[in-house]
């Protein structure tokens, strides 16, 4: 039974790994084609660091990735503070509305906020572009902050804040000093959270980004549409390899923090 | 002067109502209106043109998540009773495709299932095929599988692991089958991670519109492809690509009020 279990558990990770690991084989076959390897090269991988669309559409990702997910960490969790402190009813209302970009299809926030944004540009200055994407980005970025952020307070007096400032505190140093270091954590998992998914995020991006602004996931879309080039299969071998440095040094950071705690 | 702390909100809250609650309500606006602002139904019974296609995604996105089901539930369960300790890394191994953009890994099997394609030259060396891989209905099933089994495998493994070890030891004692064990007490303890399971499958699933157009060729049209031509495509025209939104909205809504009836804890969203 357990070496049933196991051999169970290969298959499905063979079926997980197996076209991974094809892309990567092909980033380094001397021809175009996508089936037959007929000799080890490194040019697509040089291709790609001289193709400037990529490198500028990876500039803008992160750029957007960095901007949404701070401004989404710091507007997430003055939410969940002041959501956390109403009463119930309300705090139900904003709850449920801010579930709605997670649980909605991605396609159907992509086309509400798209049809804003052309609501916006027939009227006013504003063009598809970097702002629109920031804006699309943090507006499905602030419910993971929220959601984050919420339950620590849970495990938090909500006394403290009122006494830090009966004890002389102003309201933002009661903040910085009693509310902040207790849900910490949740904000840090939050802001870490919205920043993959703006990293990784595609179908909003597509229809917010108009044609000045492009993220790297929307330029890999356009990559696969046209005459495919094995830079693609580089591109993913990249991914992968900074996907699995990541995953590494986030288990051996959290297999540290355990094992402290464990001692302490 | 104390500062309420539920005002710490404000802003967030004006952000949720410009970016959220009205651009939905946009779509709905959109759905029932002519290009003059006129209440019309017309865009809504128009999306009845396109039942076939509606079906279609349902059907697929059902099999599609059946089969995330069927696969995950025994890799979660064996996850689940493994060492503690080895746990952890299991679980980072089985989730690490899906940080790479999905983009790609439907392109991997883009480059696998090609007429040309790897599959295809393997069968060729024994002497069969090449058969008709890409641009299948069976191929766009395969490319959600793969895309979204790791949405099935996550939130069926964190309710496993809960389960008590000495809860199948009991059963068993009481003269319960194997078979018996599954049905009678994990299935119904694991009905919370199902619940959410199929419902983080069949949403994705329901809704893609790259699937479809990277692995289904121009013949295997769903929701996703239809909304996507109404907005950018040359079919533009965005008070029936509203009306589709609003439908499948609907349909999702329905959804996942009916699977809300099936989870005791209504852990659930919504």
């Amino acid at each position: 039974m357990k070496k049933l279990g196991k051999l169970y558990l290969v298959l499905v990770l063979l079926f997980l790994y197996v076209p991974i690991f094809v892309l990567i084989v092909f980033s380094f076959n001397e021809t175009k084609s996508r089936s037959v390897f007929s000799g080890f090269t490194l040019e697509w991988y040089k291709r790609l660091f001289h193709n400037r669309i990529i490198i500028s559409s990876l500039i803008n990702t992160i750029l957007i990735a960095v901007a949404a997910s701070i401004i989404s960490t710091v507007l997430g969790t003055l939410a969940a503070i002041g959501i956390n402190s109403m009463k119930k009813v309300p705090k139900a209302v904003v709850m449920n509305v801010t579930n709605m970009p997670i649980i909605n299809p991605e396609i159907v926030t992509g086309v509400s906020l798209m049809l804003l944004f052309v609501f916006f540009a027939a009227r006013m200055n504003l063009e598809f572009g970097f702002v629109t994407l920031l804006i699309a980005h943090i507006t499905f970025d602030v419910p993971y902050v929220i959601l984050n952020v919420m339950p620590k307070f849970k495990q938090m007096n909500p006394h403290l804040y009122e006494a830090a400032q009966d004890l002389g505190c102003g309201p933002f140093k009661a903040f910085r000093k009693v509310v902040l270091p207790e849900i910490m954590p949740g904000v840090i998992s939050g802001f870490l959270m919205s920043f993959t998914y703006s990293l990784d995020d595609f179908v909003v991006s597509y229809f917010t980004s108009g044609s000045t602004s492009q993220t790297l996931p929307i330029t890999i879309y356009s990559m696969t549409r046209r005459k495919v080039s094995p830079e693609i299969n580089a591109l993913s071998t990249l991914i992968f390899i900074a996907v699995v440095i990541v995953l590494i040094v986030k288990n051996v950071i959290e297999s540290r923090a355990a094992k402290k705690s464990g001692l302490s | 002067m104390k500062i309420k702390l539920k005002f710490f909100s404000a802003p967030y809250l004006v952000w949720m109502i410009v970016f959220i609650v009205i651009p939905l309500l946009m779509i709905a606006f959109f759905a029932f209106t002519t290009e003059d602002g006129g209440f019309t139904l017309k865009y809504i019974s128009d999306v009845g043109q396109y039942a076939n296609i509606f079906v279609r995604s349902i059907w697929l996105s059902l099999i599609a998540t059946a089969i995330c089901l069927v696969i995950a539930y025994p890799v979660a369960f064996i996850l689940s009773r493994m060492e503690k300790h080895k746990q952890g890394t299991m679980l980072m191994i089985v989730m690490l495709p899906m940080w790479m953009n999905f983009l790609l890994r439907t392109y991997a099997w883009m480059t696998l299932l090609g007429n040309n394609g790897i599959i295809n030259n393997l069968l060729g060396m024994i002497g069969l095929g090449p058969y008709k891989l890409i641009n299948t209905s069976a191929a766009v099933v395969l490319g959600m599988v793969y895309n979204y089994l790791p949405f099935m495998i996550l939130p069926l493994y964190s309710v496993m692991e809960k389960i008590d070890k000495s809860l199948f030891e009991a059963a068993e004692d009481l003269g319960c089958s194997g078979v018996q064990t599954l049905f009678r007490v994990i299935v119904p303890l694991s009905m919370p991670g199902i619940t959410s399971g199929i419902t983080m499958v069949f949403v994705p699933a329901i809704s893609t519109f790259i699937i479809s157009r990277m692995l289904g060729g121009g013949s295997n049209l769903l929701i996703g492809d239809l909304i996507e031509m109404q907005f950018l495509g040359n079919a533009y025209n965005p008070h029936l690509g509203a009306a589709i939104s609003f439908v499948l909205m609907v349909i999702i809504l329905v959804i996942m009020t009916v699977m809300n009836q099936f989870d005791p804890d209504d852990q659930v969203l919504i």
